[in-house]
């Protein structure tokens, strides 16, 4: 089953509506508590992570009996440093962006910790793609 | 579908010859349980969370509360009565609390206690908990929070605190008190006074491994107008009654808004009413609340002051608890004795989530069913009208892929299909006679 979202850049207050709409379908399902919260605690700091650095994106979930798959692909300016992206705390988010409650760091290493397979695609000036997995069991 | 005329835990049901299938009900509840067929209104029960919502709602009082006959009461030789403090706020001030006390007693009480005299110790308690558990706490005071909890938000379930609520330390309390004076089981009778609906399921079948020492529940607003009719018509008072009327502006306080939340160490927040409830347990499972250790958490508008077998205006009620709260002392004398045992009684076990199957077990034929059930909706108006008998189009698109409706339910795709001469005037009204009764249709003829 697929499912689509659009994402603006800079739009705070719609951010998360992707996860809470991907959290009302699980339930629905019955998936597992536990892997809900997986699921929503990836999807909505990836979603943020669109919000706060790139221009716009869109969001691809798939779901099967085993598990979710999800895409992120935005156009924005990519992320120069995977490996320093990926290192807890840091961050690269305006000072604006903090005193909104974002921005803290740790996004990816969070995103990845929650997935049970986690890739990530970037080029400069163009945009990035994240594709993380969540098995149901 | 599991539809029946009564809830969950039987504290509601739906008189069916005086229910008109007005579908104002189907409207208000929070898990989508209702549906109308046949002209009347059925409860789906698995989903029912008890919050009274729809009694709230009906006109015609057709929601009936499941509660226990008051001459049960009579059955034991000491009877008490747990009232909550919201009870006398119903009254306006030139009502005296003595009088109503007096009152308490000719009608067959004994015995008279406030709900909240456990809360000062509970408080206590509760300080304790917050220190060691996952934040933030969920309080454990409103059982609808507590059930829809279950129902909707199964991944908060360990936020709740396992601590009991006021009324069942107090009942506790008195179940000592009677055990110590040498006082036989049979003899004594515990009954509570409730201000909502919640609180019966709660007692009847209550969470976290637990069984309440209540012996019956007596709804408020019938109780509020046996006394208040007496008090009219000025019954002459024959019998004595003890009044254990030892109560902290903290305990009067507490079933109001922020009344739990202000005595929390820490980052405490207050939210009532239904849907700002449902709003923030959707962002709290969305981890997009951080740093909050205390939530207090109550289903009704101004707490219990709103609660649905209140009688009197939120709004008054509210004021008259926060009046009488500044009349009365901090603390009161039984306190002491109260921490004494509290610690031992209070702790309840894990509270389990109650999950709400929505299409399947098996998550490949769920996945199948919604799929349908997405196409289904994609097909309706999207007006979420209720001419169907379901509270939206969704509810409807997830009824006829669970096999519980027809896609000609539907008012606007009947429309269509009769325009295409795929079905006749007459199977359209059949339709909608199965949907909304008969006796409907025949008035106007």
């Amino acid at each position: 089953m697929h499912f689509e979202y659009k994402v603006e850049g800079g739009d705070f207050t719609l951010a998360g509506y992707a996860s809470s709409q991907i959290k009302k379908t699980l339930k629905q399902l019955g998936a597992d508590p536990a892997v809900i919260k997986r699921v929503v605690v990836a999807l909505y700091e990836a979603e943020v992570n669109i919000v706060a650095h790139a221009y716009r994106g869109v969001i691809y979930a798939d779901i099967q009996p085993g598990g979710i798959t999800l895409r992120l692909v935005d156009e924005g300016p990519g992320i120069p440093d995977v490996e320093m992206a990926m290192t807890k705390g840091f961050s690269t988010a305006s000072p604006q962006v903090r005193e909104m409650g974002f921005g803290a760091g740790m996004g990816l290493p969070n995103i990845s910790e929650n997935a049970d397979s986690f890739s990530i695609e970037t080029e400069i000036n163009k945009g990035t793609t994240l594709t993380i997995g969540i098995n149901f069991k | 579908m599991n539809i029946r005329h009564s809830t969950y835990h039987r504290a509601l049901e739906i008189t069916e010859n005086i229910c008109i299938g007005c579908s104002h009900c189907i409207k208000v509840c929070p898990t989508e349980a209702l549906r109308v067929a046949g002209g009347k209104a059925g409860i789906h029960a698995d989903w029912c969370i008890d919050c009274g919502e729809c009694y709230r709602v009906c006109p015609t009082r057709a929601i009936r509360v499941m509660d226990d006959d008051f001459n049960r009461i009579f059955d034991y030789r000491h009877r008490v009565l747990l009232v909550p403090s919201v009870f006398f706020a119903q009254f306006s001030e030139s009502v005296s609390r003595e009088s109503i006390f007096n009152i308490i007693g000719e009608l067959g009480f004994t015995e008279v206690c406030a709900v909240e005299q456990s809360v000062d110790t509970l408080i206590d308690e509760i300080n304790e908990y917050v220190k060691t558990e996952e934040k933030p706490v969920i309080s454990s005071f409103c059982p609808a929070v507590i059930r829809l909890i279950q129902v909707r938000f199964p991944s908060l379930v360990d936020h709740i605190m396992k601590l009991l609520p006021p009324i069942e330390i107090t009942a506790q309390y008195y179940k000592k008190r009677f055990e110590r004076d040498g006082i036989s089981e049979k003899d004594y009778g515990i009954f509570y006074l409730t201000p909502c609906i919640g609180k019966i399921a709660a007692v009847k079948s209550p969470v976290g491994g637990y069984t309440s020492p209540i012996h019956g529940v007596i709804n408020m607003d019938y109780f509020y107008n046996k006394v208040y009719l007496a008090y009219k018509q000025r019954i002459p008072i024959t019998n004595s009654i003890i009044i254990n009327s030892e109560l902290s502006s903290k305990g009067v306080l507490f079933p109001t808004t922020g009344g739990e939340s202000s005595h929390i160490k820490g980052k405490a927040l207050a939210i009532d009413g239904m849907k700002n409830v449902i709003d923030f347990l959707e962002m709290l499972e969305n981890e997009e609340i951080k740093n909050v250790d205390f939530l207090e958490i109550r289903a009704c508008d101004e707490s219990c002051a709103g609660g649905i077998l209140s009688h009197r205006n939120r709004f008054l009620t509210a004021d008259s608890l926060r009046n009488f709260a500044t009349k009365i002392p901090g603390t009161h004398k039984l306190v002491e004795e109260y921490k004494k045992f509290c610690s031992a009684v209070v702790h309840m076990d894990k509270i389990e989530p109650r999950s709400m199957v929505k299409y399947d077990r098996d998550i490949e034929v769920a996945i199948k069913k919604m799929e349908n059930a997405r196409e289904l909706k994609e097909l309706f108006p999207g007006i979420d009208c209720g001419a169907c008998g379901a509270p939206s189009c969704e509810a409807l698109a997830e009824d006829v892929v669970r096999g519980q409706a027809d896609i000609n339910a539907c008012i606007f795709l009947r429309t269509i299909f009769e325009k295409r001469g795929e079905i006749t005037i007459k199977e359209a009204i059949k339709i909608m006679e199965d949907i909304w009764g008969k006796e409907r249709f025949d008035k106007n003829e």
